[in-house]
């Protein structure tokens, strides 16, 4: 829980259910109430992927929901960290060899974090969100680091231009 | 003449935990048509008996629904146990009972919390899934999974509840009652709620009828059916009355699930008094040869396993038709006529469960 004591912002979250059987979202529903409540924490769960910085998936990738996964990706604005939630999104889970299931999450969109179990249990998916957030710390110090890069580079042309 | 517009509701919305594509066709903010379309969760999973043998099928079975798991577990073991002639052990039977029964709890406790969110009412949305985590923290202690428990297998159970923990359950029961019937007051008594609900959605006794609602949507519009009554696992013994209720809109069938909590919570401390001594499985040899529906009152409504077994280790067929889908009919003709800030609600009363619809 180390990351926690230091939690400098309100990580946001938006879950979709690929094609979950149900009990990892209830699960991560469950964090949610009061008996784990990441909301203290101020994980918040939001509708939008315009609001999101870190994308829980439950289930597998299908032909209908390939798309919509992808779409949902694409939407979310930089730094994001996408944390697959049970065997399912690892791998295909039991559903593996199903006719329908193309396999894990990480066919279609990049994947930071897995999170084992079938089903997930809520503690497990509490310290895939904690890894999460170590994970987007970096992605953001990264992105500043080249914007900084960029920034300098740019004020660097600007005094060339000027002598 | 009003503009008609059509909006898209879903697969990814706020209230939907599950996704399920909806088109709304509007006039002003009245819901004239519906145009549901499905199939974002649809794995195929009926064709891996295929590719599991018939004892091993019932951990896909299971995960037909993480909700109502062990029902599935349940209604697949039947199914086989009756084509093979099995007959299964008494204490078995009513271990099955009150697993199932806990289910149902913790399933209609979940659906009340995400009813109450739908609804707007987020503090009783916490409040019903706090109570919903001491049923959870049974089944964990009894069964080891909170969600998914595995201990339903073809010819008996895995597991035994022991004295002791059936006691402990007992007495946890009438503080539990307790905590429910205050929950369950809110939802039946209170001004806002009501205000919300009463009138909403309304289906008739005759088109849930025709159209083969299930379950509480069923029930909510005065159709008295409930497989339990057909005395499946141990209700042959405890004996059980469908609950009913008849104004049929979402008040009726919210009321209708907030009365089998009460239910289930007596039929679980019924079941506890008369448990019988005895062995939890029989030995089951050979497999399965002829075809059977099986059929297992879910906390959603009807669900119906078809098995066709050809005398091999591997099924020749299932076929599973789960509540929603039968639901969703009766959905489409309550939505017309409610205001776009209802469907939400609307949908949410027939308690959509999209993974077990898809399969
Ligand atoms: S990992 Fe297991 S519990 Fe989770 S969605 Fe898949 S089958 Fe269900």
């Amino acid at each position: 829980m180390s990351t926690m004591a230091f939690l400098k912002r309100s990580p946001w979250i938006l879950h979709y259910d690929a094609s979950s059987c149900n009990g990892c979202d209830i699960e991560v529903l469950a964090c949610l109430t009061p008996l784990y409540d990441v909301e203290r924490f101020g994980i918040i769960n939001t509708g939008n992927p315009k609001h999101a910085d870190i994308l829980l998936i439950t289930g597998g990738i299908n032909s209908q929901n390939r798309p919509v996964v992808r779409n949902l990706y694409e939407q979310m604005p930089e730094p994001k960290v996408v944390v697959a939630i049970g065997a399912c999104a690892a791998t295909g889970g039991i559903f593996r060899e199903c006719y329908n299931i193309a396999g894990g999450v990480d066919k279609v969109i990049p994947v930071d974090v897995y999170v084992p179990g079938c089903a997930a249990r809520p503690e497990q998916i509490i310290d895939g969100v904690v890894k999460a957030l170590g994970i987007l710390e970096e992605k953001r110090e990264k992105m500043t680091g080249k914007a900084e890069i960029k920034e300098g580079a740019r004020h660097a042309a600007e005094a060339g231009e000027g002598t | 003449m009003p503009k008609r517009i059509v909006v898209p509701f879903g697969p990814q919305h706020p209230v939907l935990p599950e996704p399920i594509h909806l088109d709304l066709v509007l006039e002003d903010e009245l819901v004239v048509d519906v145009v549901p379309s499905i199939g974002y969760i649809h794995r195929g999973l009926e064709q891996l008996v295929q590719k599991r043998e018939f004892t091993e099928y019932v951990y896909v079975a299971e995960r037909i629904c993480g909700i109502c798991s062990f029902m599935h577990a349940l209604c697949y073991c039947q199914g086989i146990e009756h084509i093979m002639k099995v007959e299964v052990p008494d204490r078995a039977k009513y271990l099955r009972t009150i697993w199932s029964e806990c289910s149902r709890l913790h399933s209609h406790l979940l659906w009340l919390g995400l009813f109450a969110d739908g609804m707007g009412f987020e503090n009783l949305f916490m409040r019903s899934w706090q109570l919903r985590e001491s049923v959870l923290d049974v089944l964990e202690d009894t069964t080891g999974g909170r969600v998914i428990q595995g201990t339903c297998k073809v010819g008996g159970i895995r597991r035994d509840i022991g004295q002791e923990k059936l006691d402990e359950m007992h007495r946890a029961l009438d503080p539990f009652e307790q905590q429910c019937r205050d929950l369950g007051d809110v939802f039946l008594n209170d001004e806002t709620v009501k205000y919300r609900l009463q009138g909403l959605g309304v289906i008739s006794k005759d088109e849930a009828y025709t159209l083969g609602a299930a379950g509480p949507t069923l029930r909510g519009s005065g159709v008295a059916v409930d497989l339990r009554e057909t005395g499946y696992a141990a209700y042959g013994d405890l004996g059980f009355k469908p609950i009913v209720e008849t104004a049929g809109d979402c008040y009726a069938r919210c009321a209708v699930r907030v009365k089998e909590v009460y239910a289930s919570i007596d039929l679980i401390r019924r079941a506890i008094d008369g448990i019988p001594e005895g062995p939890l499985d029989v030995k089951v040899k050979g497999a399965p040869d002829g075809e059977y529906f099986s059929r297992v009152e879910q906390p959603r409504g009807e669900v119906v396993h078809y098995l066709r077994g050809d005398g091999t280790k591997h099924l020749a067929r299932a076929r599973i038709r789960t509540p929603t889908l039968a639901n969703i009919p009766a959905l489409v003709k309550m939505l017309p006529g409610a205001q776009l800030a209802d469907v939400p609600v609307v949908v949410l009363s027939i308690d959509p469960c999209i993974s077990c619809t898809e399969r």
